[in-house]
C-alpha cells in the first residue's frame, strides 16, 4: 500500500475531524450507546461505518470520524471508554491514517451526457459495476476526498442516485503508535 | 443443581452478600418474588417505586455498600428512572432489577412493556437485558462489580418474565474474567510523573486550598484527608456532596463552598493559587462563572473518571486515581506548600467579617428556619444521619448542621431531586438501625414523597421529619423575590393544607406541631424520645427567609450576596 498524501480538508469533511477507531462487544444495542452518547453530549459524529471485527464474531469495529470543534477529542474518547461494551479506542489524526471509503452511484443515461459521464468516471478512476439501456451504476473505492471529488462531478448530470458508506482507516504504516 | 431464573436471581443477590432489597411487586418481576418468600434478605415493600429507588440510594450512601431495588415492568420501571438518574449524577452505587415482558413479546407493545434499557441507557452506568436464565449469575455479579467500582452508579438489570420461569444450572462466577467486561478497566496505576509534577505545583504554591468533592467519601479517603491536611496545614472546603469527609469543628475546615456557600470558602477558592480537587467535578453550583472561578489558580484534579479531567476547568495535573490513593502517595513525597502565615491570616479575617449568621428567633414565633436545624443538631446524638429534600432547607440544613463524621450527611445534589429526604431516610435507617436519623425536610418536598412513612410504619423503620414549614416552594419564592420583582408566580402551598400532623398520625407515624419557641424544644425533645415509630414535626417557619450567602445564577463568585446584617462591610 503506497502512502497517500494527506488530502486536506473538502466540504463534507469537518475542519478538525479525528478518526476513532472502536472496538466494542459484538451485542445488541451496542451502537445505540454509542449514537446516544454522542448525541446526549452534543458530539457531532459525520460518518461511522461498523462492522465485525477481523474474524471474531465477539467484536466489532466502529469507525467514527469525529467533529473535534464540537468537543475537545479528549472528552469524546473519555466519554466513549466509560461505556462498559466500549473495548478499545484508537485515536487517528488524519495525517496519520490511511483512510478509505466506498461510493456507489446510479446515473440516467443518454446519448447526450454518455461521453462526458465516460470522462468523468474514468478522471475519477471509478468503474462502472451493472449497466442497462438507459443507466449505470458505477463505483469508487478510494480516499474520503477522492470520493467527495466524484460526488462533486456528478452534480452536473440529473437523477444520480448516490450512496457513500463513510470511511474506515488504520494507522498509517511507519508512524509512531497512535496515543 | 437446577433452579428456575427466579431462584437464581435471588441466589445471586444472597451471594453477593445483599441484605435488604426496596421493591414493589408486579406481575412481570411477580416470579421472583416467590422465591424471596424463602430468602434471608429482608425485602421492604414500598408505597410508589420511586421510593424504593431513593431508599436504595439512602442505603448506599449510608453504608458504602450498593443499594439494590426490584420492581416490575413498564409503570413500575418508569416510576424508578428518576431515583436512577439522581444516583447517576451524583455516582451512588445501585442495583436495580425490572421485570421485563417475557422475550417473546418484547417490541410487540405488549401490556406494561416498555424499552427500560433505551430509556436509562443515559442515566446508568451500564444496563442489561438478560436474554437466558443461565445468564443471571453473570449478569447480578457483573451489576454489583460494576456499580461498586471505579467511579460508582447505578446499574439496570432486565429480566423477561420467561427468563425467570425457565430453569437453569445453578453457578456463579468465581472470577472477574467470568464477569464477561472485556471492557471495563476500573484499576488505574498511578502516574507518578504526573504525582510529581503535582507536588511540584504544592511546592510552589503559597494559597492552596483542598477541594473536597463526593470522591472522597466514596473511595472511603477521609483518613488520608485528615492526614494529608493535618500533615500541610492546608485549609479544606468541602462541596455539597463531601459534607462530613472532614470534620466541621477541624480549625482547618472553612465549610461549603458554591451559590450558597460560606463566604470563606467560596472566596479562599476565587483567591487560591492552587486548588488541589479531590474528587470533585467543577460543577456550576459551586464554580459560578467559570470563567471568572479560580481565575488565579493552578489546578490539581483528582479523579477515578478521567471524562472529568479538563471538561469544565483545566487541569494543570490531571492525576486518575481513587483520592486515598492519591493522597497517600502525595503524602509519601511530602508534598508540602511553602509558607501559608499571610494566607491563612487572610482567611481568618474573612473568617471574623462574614460567619455564616441568622436572625434572631423571636420567642412567639414563626420559627427561623436555621434555628430550628441548629437546635435539632444541638440536641442529636453524635453521629445521627441526615438527609433532605432540595432547596432552602437542604441548603440550611448544609450549613447549620455540623457533620463530623463521613456518611451522616445524605441529599440529593447534581440531579437536585425533591421529595428525595423521606425515602432516603428510610433507606438510611435500614442500612444503619443503631443510628439516629433525622429528615430535615421543606413543605413542598415533603408532600411529592411522603406516603413512603406507611412503608416506615408498616416496616418499623423509626425515622424522624421534621418539616420547615414554610408554606412556599420556598428557594423558587426566594429567586422570585430576588431576581423577578417580587412577583410571585405559582410557589404558594398553605401552611395548613395539607394538616401535616393528622397526615402523620393517619399513616400511623407520631404527628406534632411547633409554632414557637418554647414548643420548638419540647417537639425536639418529644421525637427524640420516640424510637418505635416514625416521627413527623410540623415546624412553622417564617415564609421570608432567605438562604444567604448567595451567588446568583450565572453570576461570579466574586459578586456573592451576604448576610442582609454583614452588607456593606469592608471585604
Amino acid at each position: 500500500m503506497s502512502p497517500e498524501p494527506f488530502l486536506g480538508t473538502t466540504s463534507r469533511t469537518p475542519v478538525r475531524h479525528h478518526i476513532l477507531s472502536v472496538l466494542v462487544e459484538n451485542k445488541a444495542g451496542v451502537l445505540a450507546r454509542i449514537a446516544g452518547l454522542f448525541a446526549r453530549r452534543g458530539f457531532n459524529i459525520y460518518s461511522l461505518a461498523v462492522a465485525p471485527a477481523e474474524s471474531h464474531a465477539r467484536f466489532s469495529r466502529v469507525t467514527i470520524v469525529v467533529d473535534a470543534e464540537s468537543a475537545p477529542l479528549e472528552q469524546i474518547v473519555g466519554q466513549l471508554d466509560k461505556l462498559v461494551n466500549v473495548v478499545a479506542i484508537t485515536d487517528l489524526a488524519p495525517a496519520d491514517a490511511v483512510e478509505r471509503e466506498l461510493l456507489l452511484a446510479t446515473i440516467q443515461t443518454n446519448t447526450a451526457n454518455r461521453t462526458s459521464l465516460l470522462d468523468t468516471l474514468a478522471n475519477a478512476g471509478a468503474a462502472i459495476v451493472d449497466v442497462d439501456p438507459g443507466a449505470v451504476t458505477v463505483m469508487l473505492a478510494g480516499t474520503p476526498a477522492s470520493c467527495d471529488q466524484l460526488e462533486r462531478a456528478l452534480e452536473s448530470f440529473s437523477d444520480v442516485e448516490l450512496h457513500r458508506t463513510g470511511r474506515v482507516a488504520l494507522p498509517r504504516l511507519g508512524e509512531a503508535a497512535p496515543q | 443443581m437446577q433452579l428456575t431464573g427466579a431462584e437464581a436471581l435471588i441466589k445471586s443477590l444472597e451471594q453477593q452478600g445483599v441484605d435488604s432489597v426496596f421493591g414493589l411487586p408486579g406481575g412481570a418481576i411477580l416470579p421472583v418474588y416467590d422465591p424471596l418468600l424463602d430468602s434471608s434478605i429482608r425485602h421492604i415493600l414500598v408505597r410508589h417505586e420511586q421510593g424504593a429507588g431513593h431508599m436504595a440510594e439512602g442505603y448506599a450512601m449510608a453504608t458504602g455498600r450498593a443499594g439494590v431495588a426490584m420492581v416490575t415492568s413498564g409503570p413500575g420501571a418508569t416510576n424508578i428512572v428518576t431515583p436512577i438518574g439522581n444516583a447517576h449524577m451524583d455516582s451512588t452505587p445501585l442495583v436495580v432489577i425490572t421485570g421485563q415482558v417475557a422475550t417473546g413479546s418484547i417490541g410487540t407493545d405488549a401490556f406494561q412493556e416498555c424499552d427500560i434499557t433505551g430509556i436509562t441507557m443515559g442515566i446508568t452506568k451500564h444496563n442489561f437485558l438478560v436474554q437466558s436464565a443461565q445468564e443471571i449469575p453473570r449478569a447480578v455479579a457483573a451489576a454489583f462489580h460494576l456499580a461498586t467500582t471505579g467511579r460508582p452508579g447505578p446499574v439496570l438489570i432486565d429480566v423477561p418474565k420467561d427468563v425467570t420461569q425457565s430453569m437453569m444450572d445453578w453457578w456463579y462466577p468465581s472470577t472477574i474474567e467470568e464477569y464477561d467486561l472485556p471492557g471495563y478497566r476500573p484499576e488505574i496505576a498511578l502516574d507518578e510523573d504526573a504525582v510529581d509534577r503535582a507536588v511540584q505545583l504544592i511546592a510552589e504554591s503559597e494559597r492552596p486550598v483542598l477541594y473536597v468533592g463526593g470522591g472522597t467519601l466514596k473511595s472511603n479517603a477521609t483518613n488520608e484527608l485528615l492526614a494529608f491536611a493535618e500533615r500541610t496545614g492546608m485549609p479544606v472546603v468541602t462541596t455539597l456532596m463531601a459534607r462530613g469527609a472532614f470534620p466541621d469543628s477541624h480549625e482547618q475546615h472553612l465549610g461549603m463552598p458554591g451559590m450558597h456557600g460560606v463566604y470563606t470558602a467560596v472566596t479562599a477558592l476565587q483567591r487560591a493559587d492552587l486548588l488541589i480537587s479531590l474528587g470533585a467535578r467543577f460543577d456550576d453550583r459551586v464554580t459560578g462563572k467559570i470563567s471568572a472561578f479560580a481565575a488565579g489558580a493552578k489546578v490539581i484534579h483528582v479523579d477515578i473518571d478521567r471524562a472529568e479531567f479538563n471538561k469544565v476547568r483545566h487541569a494543570d495535573v490531571a492525576l486518575q486515581s481513587n483520592v486515598g490513593a492519591a493522597l497517600r502517595a502525595l503524602d509519601a513525597q511530602g508534598a508540602t506548600p511553602a509558607s501559608m502565615d499571610a494566607w491563612w491570616r487572610e482567611i481568618r479575617s474573612w473568617q471574623e467579617t462574614y460567619p455564616l449568621v441568622y436572625d434572631e428567633p423571636t420567642l412567639e414565633g414563626p420559627l427561623r428556619p436555621q434555628h430550628v436545624i441548629a437546635s435539632i443538631a444541638e440536641k442529636a446524638e453524635p453521629g445521627t444521619i441526615v438527609t433532605s429534600g432540595v432547596g432552602q432547607h437542604q441548603m440550611w440544613a448544609a450549613q447549620f448542621w455540623d457533620f463530623e463524621e463521613p456518611r451522616t450527611w445524605i441529599n440529593s445534589g447534581g440531579a437536585g431531586t425533591m421529595g428525595f429526604g423521606v425515602p432516603a431516610a428510610i433507606g438510611a435507617k435500614v442500612g444503619r438501625p443503631d443510628r439516629t436519623v433525622w429528615c430535615i425536610d421543606g413543605d413542598g418536598c415533603f408532600q411529592m414523597t411522603a406516603q413512603e412513612l406507611v412503608t416506615a410504619r408498616a416496616e418499623g423503620i423509626p425515622i424522624k421529619v421534621a418539616i420547615l414549614n414554610n408554606a412556599y416552594l420556598g428557594m423558587v419564592r426566594q429567586w422570585q423575590e430576588m431576581f423577578y420583582e417580587e412577583r410571585y408566580s405559582e410557589v404558594y402551598l398553605s401552611a395548613d393544607l395539607p394538616d401535616y400532623v393528622k397526615w402523620a398520625e393517619a399513616m400511623g407515624c407520631v404527628g406534632l406541631r411547633a409554632t414557637n419557641l418554647k414548643e420548638m424544644d419540647d417537639v425536639i425533645d418529644e421525637a427524640n424520645k420516640i424510637n418505635d415509630v416514625p416521627v413527623v414535626i410540623d415546624f412553622r417557619t417564617d415564609s421570608s427567609e432567605k438562604v444567604f450567602p448567595m451567588v446568583a445564577s450565572g453570576a461570579s463568585n466574586d459578586d456573592i450576596i451576604v448576610h442582609p446584617s454583614q452588607q456593606g462591610r469592608a471585604r
